[in-house]
């Protein structure tokens, strides 16, 4: 209660520049209320004035029905302004919700995007910020609507007839527990359902994702046949959840039938001993009618706003995640960087209670090539994390040219670094566009360029249309190691002073790489670089050996002196690398 | 919309029942306001509280009788809605079965699974509110105008003109909003995609500290879903009013003729509370309809996707003939093959021509790119060439059925993909009818038993979906086991052998050239040293066959494999 009281005072602060305009929908919904009530009463008032042959008089209800044209075109104008009203107060606070969310993200340390799910974050910013705008707005309007629908219809009833009214007040809730009930019994139904419909979405997800095995070992029929048991037990769990959550309606219409039949009866007895007019009795049943609607629209509402507030929250959860530390108010920026990194005594862990890195010392010095290597899981990629400052070291500290890299702003350090990891990614967006993410005011000429030294010219002039075929995710028209090259020829754009391969070439074929790897010596003159791989020809030039095994360097050198030290390296290198020579 | 109804067909008589008692109720209704202008002009003006009572335990009992026309309706729409459905997510899936690789390489899975899920799911949702309510409006509204009719002509005239009038503002509304509602759905799948990209490529961002751009460009995104959304909201915010004022100036109508027509006698006053009635009853139903006509029109649009997906034929017609037995023709023929991927520029295969004897192992080598895995697809017929002609035992593959022809073809595909369930359930993919000491044996020979051995369970260890509670090294040499399990007279591995490490890699090719059935086996690997044994080396250069011949003749003959050989082994390692 408290912690939803306390969403609820932080959903108002956000809301607190669209206060005045929620406030004039408020009045805009009173006096939409008030015009559709009125306009009963008049009508009820001109039927009482046309009574039988003779008896109308004509003058009175022609000016009551200049007051119903009059009222319902106000209302009418009160209504749309009232939606126009809202729908910009939601469209604006969707809007500048996804812009902060957005905006947010691009501060958030990586150690939030990696623990947690891209899908999760992603439904907040989306999914959620429009649940939350369109359900709390939409609930706002229609419970405030709606409880001055039944205490204005309630106010005009009971200056009508309060014997009628008590008999409406009585008997309508019991809709209410009707649609508690069959909602509360329906419940486990469309769980049921949701569940199966769940499994036959895992199970088509996996088969079409794998539609090239199903159809290469022949299994098209076997596979539809399991997929049609599926279907048969989520079409039976289908038909009992829509069958039985369509009772609520018919149910609660035959009670206001009932209720009708009720007050019509009581209203004519009373229109019999002359308590009420004809007219008022045509003006009550119509409020029966109005009055029961709300209810029914309430007990949604409730749930819409529960809903909608458990968006928000997940929503704020995003916003309110702390971001990554800024950069110090004095850091100064990296310029031309000579490329000597040192580590000293660096430890490092994702979670506190698994030990990572311990202790790490490691000095490159400009110009030199260092190549990790390890099992899997030994901390490879981890350095570059710290290198790149995705993550802040736990103690220690890494110097870049003797300055702390933490005294350095995260953009001018990352932009020293030229960096191709082995999972790569590209925007959907021309190529020449994916290769000028690294410097977007590159010239068209530099593109061209830069592809050439990546050896990605060739089958970019094969694309479609060429430098400007659009990349995308579905298509999968590129394989990974054209996807690599791409990757690759961004870097060689930008040039920058220190170099990052994470397994950068691992889907380029032997022949390429070493052209590129050619391609990489002429440009990482003077470049400190650090290269995680698998190849034998790429670690054995290395000018440093970092063999790594569980967060510790445990050998460091030249290849030959590694060798010949015969120990874990010499191990690894004759397990994995050992070429059998033909 | 014609494949819906091709499988609502069985339903037929659910379908035909559920509107028809819903228009039993609907009619039940429509006499409600008569029963209150007796209950007016005769109990009231009489003061005959008997007949009062009768009227309305009437009333109640038509409440009554509704209930039970509207609950017989609801099944019976619940009935043909997920039934219809049913048939038509069977068919769906069945189709997405015969689609060939160039169909779902154009189509992208998700398209086909969001066809499958969400739009499956519309079309059910709007298939049963179709069912239940969308003649329940226009039987309710003319209804209303007939009963108004045998009350008195000249105020039902009102009705006549009424009506069309709201029935042309309610479409013309709807018209002009659907399509820019579609509009507003772009503009969101737009906003949609870039947070995506952002999430998935983070790294890359914020290494080329490019988080400032894609601010701008996801607030261009969001100004332009705001634009489109104010736009379209302005515009189906009218409706309702308008409906309301049309309405209100009707019941003015109405009452001012009624006037005159009750001060002449032509009808009493009940009659006129009973016209009014009956106005109000086609406001309440109008509003009702609009919503249901947008829903609808979701639906429609969903059902029409998955229509098109339905009506798109298979690229590859099956051939008829079964695959020869293994003669003295050649296990594997290609014949001057040029091969190009549809709507892919360049060709990816030209001018290929090889003759593979039976039992022979055959290397494929050649650069990213080169064509080797296309050229492995034609064999198994995934495409079709474009020129030129692939024959296995002789015949064109495209005479052979795909059954017969991929029967005899183990294929280990490059993504070593496993399905959820068991280790012997993904086994059997291969042979329904192996037993376990054939699967051991399959296992054996992939260098995989030891994987199966250490799980609980063993054969009957659990595969999570994807294989992903399976390292990568642990899920090729299962794909391998899985396509040995057929005993393939022809064996393809597709590069599936990247994630093994030199000694296993080495056991599993010395497995291979013992197999038993002695198949004709393909390798493509990127790594000399895994196919410098096979009897015969294709190399690949950008799609054309620079060279074939065994390791030793090529490393004399052919620049580009002594090119690929240099840069896997420096001089000083060949001793």
């Amino acid at each position: 209660m408290n912690s939803s009281s306390k969403l609820l005072r932080r959903v108002l602060h956000e809301l607190r520049a669209h206060l005045p305009a929620l406030a004039c929908s408020a009045v805009l919904a009173a006096l939409s209320v008030a015009g559709s009530l009125y306009i009963p009463i008049l009508v009820g008032r001109a039927i009482d004035r046309i009574v039988s042959p003779g008896n109308v008089s004509f003058a009175e209800v022609a000016q009551l029905l200049a007051r119903i044209a009059l009222t319902a075109g106000l209302t009418a104008a009160v209504q749309w302004l009232m939606a126009a009203v809202h729908n910009r107060v939601c469209f604006s606070v969707t809007r500048t919700l996804r812009d902060r969310a957005f905006a947010h993200l691009q501060h958030l340390p990586l150690r939030y995007l990696d623990a947690h799910p891209g899908g999760d974050t992603l439904s907040r910013i989306i999914s959620d910020v429009d649940q939350f705008a369109d359900g709390l707005l939409m609930s706002f309007t229609q419970l405030f609507t709606g409880v001055l629908t039944i205490f204005g219809t309630l106010a005009f009833m009971l200056s009508i007839d309060w014997r009628i009214t008590l008999v409406v007040v009585v008997l309508t809730p019991l809709s209410l527990l009707v649609a508690r009930f069959i909602a509360g019994r329906t419940y486990s139904l469309f769980r049921t359902q949701s569940e199966v419909r769940g499994e036959q979405t895992a199970f088509v997800d996996e088969m079409i994702g794998g539609a090239r095995v199903v159809q290469a070992f022949s299994r098209e029929r076997h596979v539809t046949e399991q997929f049609s048991q599926i279907n048969a037990r989520l079409r039976r769990a289908s038909l009992r959840a829509t069958f039985f959550s369509s009772l609520t309606n018919p149910s609660t219409r035959l009670i206001y039938n009932m209720i009708y039949a009720f007050v019509g009866f009581t209203g004519a007895l009373s229109a019999v001993s002359g308590a009420i007019t004809v007219g008022s009795l045509s003006c009550i049943l119509s409020y029966a009618n109005q009055y029961a609607k709300p209810f029914n629209e309430i007990t949604g509402v409730i749930t819409e706003l529960q809903n909608a507030l458990a968006c928000a929250g997940r929503v704020f959860e995003l916003l309110d995640a702390p971001c990554e530390t800024p950069d110090a108010p004095d850091a100064q920026a990296l310029a031309s960087a000579n490329g000597h990194v040192q580590m000293q005594s660096v430890s490092f862990r994702y979670r506190p209670d698994r030990p990572l890195i311990e202790d790490l010392q490691l000095d490159a010095l400009p110009g030199q090539r260092i190549a990790i290597v390890g099992p899997t899981g030994c901390g490879k990629t981890t350095l570059i994390n710290l290198l790149m400052r995705f993550y802040d070291v736990d103690s220690g500290a890494i110097l870049i040219d003797g300055t702390d890299s933490r005294r350095l702003t995260r953009g001018s350090l990352r932009a020293s670094f030229g960096m191709v990891l082995q999972d790569t990614w590209l925007k959907h967006a021309s190529v020449r566009d994916n290769i000028r993410l690294s410097r977007p005011e590159a010239s068209d000429s530099e593109v061209v360029q830069a592809a050439r030294a990546a050896h990605a010219d060739a089958f970019i002039r094969r694309l479609p249309e060429g430098y400007d075929t659009v990349i995308s995710d579905l298509g999968g028209s590129l394989s990974a190691g054209q996807r690599q090259l791409l990757c690759i020829a961004r870097v060689m754009l930008c040039l920058p002073p220190m170099l990052i391969l994470d397994e950068a070439t691992s889907s380029i074929d032997t022949r390429t790489e070493l052209r590129i790897q050619q391609a990489f010596d002429r440009m990482m003159q003077g470049r400190t670089s650090f290269v995680v791989a698998h190849r034998l020809s790429t670690i054995r030039e290395a000018d440093m050996i970092l063999v790594m095994k569980d967060g510790h360097i445990i050998e460091q050198g030249r290849h030959e002196e590694l060798l010949a030290k015969n120990g874990f390296y010499a191990a690894l290198y004759h397990s994995q690398f050992a070429p059998d020579a033909p | 919309m014609k494949h819906l109804m091709k499988h609502l067909r069985p339903y037929g008589l659910q379908a035909v029942l559920a509107p028809l008692f819903k228009l039993f109720e609907a009619a039940l209704e429509l006499l409600v306001p008569l029963i209150m202008a007796d209950v007016i002009d005769v109990g009231i003006a009489q003061g005959d509280t008997s007949y009062i009572l009768r009227r309305c335990l009437l009333l109640a009992a038509f409440g009554l009788g509704g209930f039970a026309c509207s609950v017989v309706a609801q099944y019976f729409a619940a009935a043909a809605a997920t039934g219809a459905s049913a048939g038509l997510r069977q068919a769906l899936f069945g189709h997405i079965q015969t689609l060939s690789y160039q169909e779902l390489d154009t189509l992208g899975a998700s398209t086909l699974i969001t066809r499958m899920t969400s739009d499956m799911n519309q079309v059910q949702t709007g298939l049963n509110l179709s069912l239940r309510l969308l003649l329940r409006s226009p039987i309710v509204v003319f209804g209303a105008m007939a009963m108004a009719f045998t009350i008195d002509t000249r105020a039902a005239l009102i009705f006549a003109v009424v009506i069309p009038v709201l029935f042309v503002i309610v479409f013309a509304v709807m018209l002009t909003t659907v399509p820019l509602y579609r509009r507003v759905q772009a503009k969101l799948d737009r906003v949609t995609d870039a947070a995506r990209e952002n999430l998935s490529g983070v790294r890359v961002i914020r290494a080329f500290s490019q988080e400032a751009r894609e601010e701008a460009d996801f607030r261009g995104r969001t100004q332009a879903l705001f634009d489109a959304q104010r736009f379209v909201g302005r515009l189906s915010a009218l409706l309702n009013p308008i409906t309301y004022a049309v309405i209100n100036l009707a019941i003015v109508a109405i009452l001012k003729t009624g006037a005159v027509r009750v001060d002449s006698g032509a009808i009493t006053q009940g009659q006129l509370i009973a016209l009014y009635n009956y106005m109000s009853q086609i406001l309440v139903e109008l509003i009702k309809f609009a919503s249901l006509i947008l829903s609808i029109t979701k639906a429609l649009a969903c059902a029409s996707r998955i229509g098109q997906l339905l009506e798109l034929p298979s690229g590859m017609a099956d051939g008829t003939l079964p695959l020869p037995q293994a003669q003295d023709a050649p296990a594997v023929e290609l014949q001057d093959v040029s091969f190009r991927y549809r709507g892919g520029g360049a060709n990816v295969l030209s001018g290929i021509t090889a003759a593979i004897p039976h039992g022979q192992t055959v290397g494929i080598i050649g650069g990213t790119g080169s064509g080797k895995t296309s050229l492995v697809n034609l064999i198994a017929r995934f495409y079709d060439v474009t020129e030129g002609c692939v024959r296995v035992n002789g015949a064109d593959v495209r005479a052979l059925t795909l059954e017969s022809l991929r029967g005899a073809i183990g294929i280990v595909p490059q993504h070593a993909q496993l399905f959820r369930g068991t280790i012997r359930e993904n086994l059997l993919w291969g042979r329904p009818d192996a037993n376990d000491a054939q699967l051991w044996q399959a296992l054996d020979c992939a260098q995989a038993r030891s994987i199966v051995e250490e799980k609980p369970g063993m054969l009957d260890a659990a595969v999570e979906s994807g294989g992903r509670n399976f390292s990568g090294g642990q899920r090729q040499r299962l794909t391998i086991a899985r396509a040995l399990v057929r005993r393939p007279s022809i064996l393809i591995l597709d590069d599936s052998a990247s994630a093994l490490d030199f000694a296993t890699d080495a056991a599993l090719r010395r497995a291979l050239q013992n197999l038993p059935w002695q198949p004709t086996v393909f390798i493509i690997s990127q790594r000399i040293a895994s196919i410098a044994h096979a009897d015969r080396i294709l190399v690949l250069d950008d799609g054309r066959l620079a060279g074939s011949g065994t390791h030793r003749e090529l490393l004399d003959s052919c620049a580009v494999y002594r090119e690929i050989w240099g840069s896997q082994f420096k001089k000083e390692d060949v001793q």
